[in-house]
């Protein structure tokens, strides 16, 4: 097909020939299940999409902000906590890719304690060791040699550089979001798999009102417009709802914040919001192909 | 306009007839008889592009239909008006609609209304023009789809048994219908068994007649 016919055909589709759309008769029954089903497969994706785009969204959260930080942890004998903690500061800011580290306060680890102990612990009067922020710079900081320098100067010091458990909760967050993605493309096969078995059911149900055209001098793209227009409309209305409906449901859905924002609650932001008008498009196109290609291969069969 | 050059047709390994050269010459009456199964829907399914021959070669206005893509077949169809032994309608639709179906197919539906109020009342369906095709009786379906095939203004009628299921007096009017067209300058060719309109047909026009049988064609020249 040349770039002329694809682009009259497309032409066609939303010009619309109310005469064309006549000769094939009406079916009320199994159009509103193939709307039914475009709707629920674009609720679906819509769905799918925002699972997916959140997980991407952690995954990335987790990467690049987690892996700017780590955490010292100094467990000394009650009065040595001070001098260690000095001590260590004093070795991280002589430590090259190191751009700065502090100490938390009592309230920021009574903060960290809350969610488990309550909100009144006396942090004061328990033997919990001291946190020590770090800050890295872009190109992070040699591991190993810094855990060696502790060790001398530091005995009480253990380093945590996040990666034990980042990696898990990012290699987590990645293969949902693959998953996710592999749901959406399974999504749009099955919905071009159903809508060719209803354009096929039609096509076979209008043999003779096929026949008839073909008779009288219609040409293939003529008789196949009437099916595919009622068929991508179809596809686009149900799609339509669908993705609305789920656009609004996973709008709605209660935000979460835990741990400063290191989880959040499923959604779209900003420009994500446009796969819900995306989603529609797509299962028009989709529609669009796959009753043509079923039209065109059942009328082939015809003289 | 349609001639055909040493065509044979097999279906299903059999050979339904072999050999078959004719020309239907500008403004010629052809009537083709013969025995049922003979093969005469086959040979007319040739003449219009339905079929392919199996050997031989079969020209529509000196083009090979073997040579012919689906769209030129179509385009084809439009200077051939065909009326069907069994009609051949799109039920849901009204008489009228049905009978502007060429026009429509071909982008033209707005001209129908110029002729087709003229058309029907020519085959005397203007009462029915509102009806659905099953409402009508078996003449009434010929004629309608004797309409149908002219519309468009065809060079050429082919018309299948278009008397086979109506009675004597309904086959006389559908006959003479075809006669004014071919006066009119159509060429026309029609299958048919039944002896009677033949003669009857012979009496108005000069008409050709071929008999296809024993799997060929011959002029039958001896009176019916």
């Amino acid at each position: 097909m040349s770039a002329v016919e694809r682009i009259r055909a497309v032409a066609m589709l939303f010009g619309g020939d109310r005469q064309a759309d006549r000769a094939v008769p009406p079916t009320g029954f199994t159009a509103r299940l193939t709307i039914f089903t475009a709707g629920a497969m674009a609720f679906l994706a819509v769905f799918v999409l925002a699972l997916s785009l959140t997980a991407g969204r952690v995954a990335y959260r987790w990467t690049e902000e987690l892996a700017r930080t780590s955490t010292l942890r100094i467990s000394a004998p009650e009065g040595q906590v001070d001098a260690q903690v000095q001590a260590a500061i004093r070795v991280l800011e002589t430590t090259p890719g190191v751009a700065s580290a502090r100490a938390l306060t009592d309230d920021e680890q009574r903060a960290l304690l809350a969610p488990w102990f309550g909100p009144d612990l006396p942090v004061g009067s328990l033997p919990i060791p001291q946190l020590i922020e770090i800050f890295e710079e872009a190109g992070g900081y040699d591991a190993t040699g810094l855990r060696a320098r502790l060790q001398a100067e530091v005995p009480g010091a253990l380093l945590d550089d996040h990666a034990r458990w980042r990696a898990p909760l990012v290699a987590a967050a990645e293969r949902l979001k693959l998953l996710g993605y592999s749901a959406v493309i399974l999504i749009a096969g099955a919905t071009a798999a159903m809508i060719t078995l209803a354009a096929q059911a039609a096509l076979a149900a209008n043999a003779q009102v096929i026949q008839v055209m073909r008779l009288v001098g219609a040409r293939d793209v003529y008789i196949a417009g009437a099916f595919v227009r009622r068929f991508t409309l179809r596809a686009l209305t149900g799609a339509a709802i669908g993705a609305l409906v789920s656009g609004v449901a996973v709008g709605l859905l209660p935000e979460l914040e835990v741990a400063g924002g290191i989880l959040e609650g499923i959604g779209f932001s900003g420009a994500e919001w446009l796969w819900v008008l995306a989603i529609p498009i797509l299962a028009t196109l989709v529609a669009f192909v796959a009753t043509r290609a079923a039209a065109f291969r059942t009328l082939r069969r015809h003289a | 306009m349609i001639e055909l050059e040493r065509v044979a047709y097999s279906y299903g390994g059999e050979e339904l007839f072999t050999d078959v050269t004719l020309s239907l010459a500008p403004g010629s009456f052809h009537f083709l008889t013969g025995p049922s199964g003979a093969g005469k829907t086959t040979l007319l399914k040739l003449c219009y592009g339905a079929l392919i021959a199996t050997s031989g070669q079969v020209r529509l206005f000196g083009e090979n239909t073997r040579k012919m893509d689906r769209d030129r077949i179509a385009m084809n169809r439009r200077r051939i008006g065909v009326v069907h032994q069994d009609c051949q309608f799109l039920d849901h639709l009204p008489i009228a609609e049905n009978v502007a179906l060429p026009l429509t197919v071909a982008g033209r539906g707005d001209e129908a209304d110029a002729y087709l109020d003229e058309l029907l009342a020519w085959v005397g369906l203007s009462r029915q023009k509102e009806q659905l095709p099953p409402e009508l009786s078996g003449g009434e379906r010929q004629r309608a789809a004797l309409a149908r095939a002219i519309i468009m203004s065809p060079e050429v009628i082919i018309a299948d048994e278009p008397t086979g299921n109506i009675d004597w007096e309904m086959s006389q009017r559908l006959l003479s219908l075809l006669v004014e067209l071919n006066k009119l300058g159509k060429t026309v060719l029609i299958a048919s068994h039944d002896l009677a309109l033949i003669r009857a047909a012979k009496a108005q026009v000069s008409a050709r007649v071929l008999r296809l049988k024993d799997r060929k064609i011959q002029a039958a020249e001896v009176d019916l």
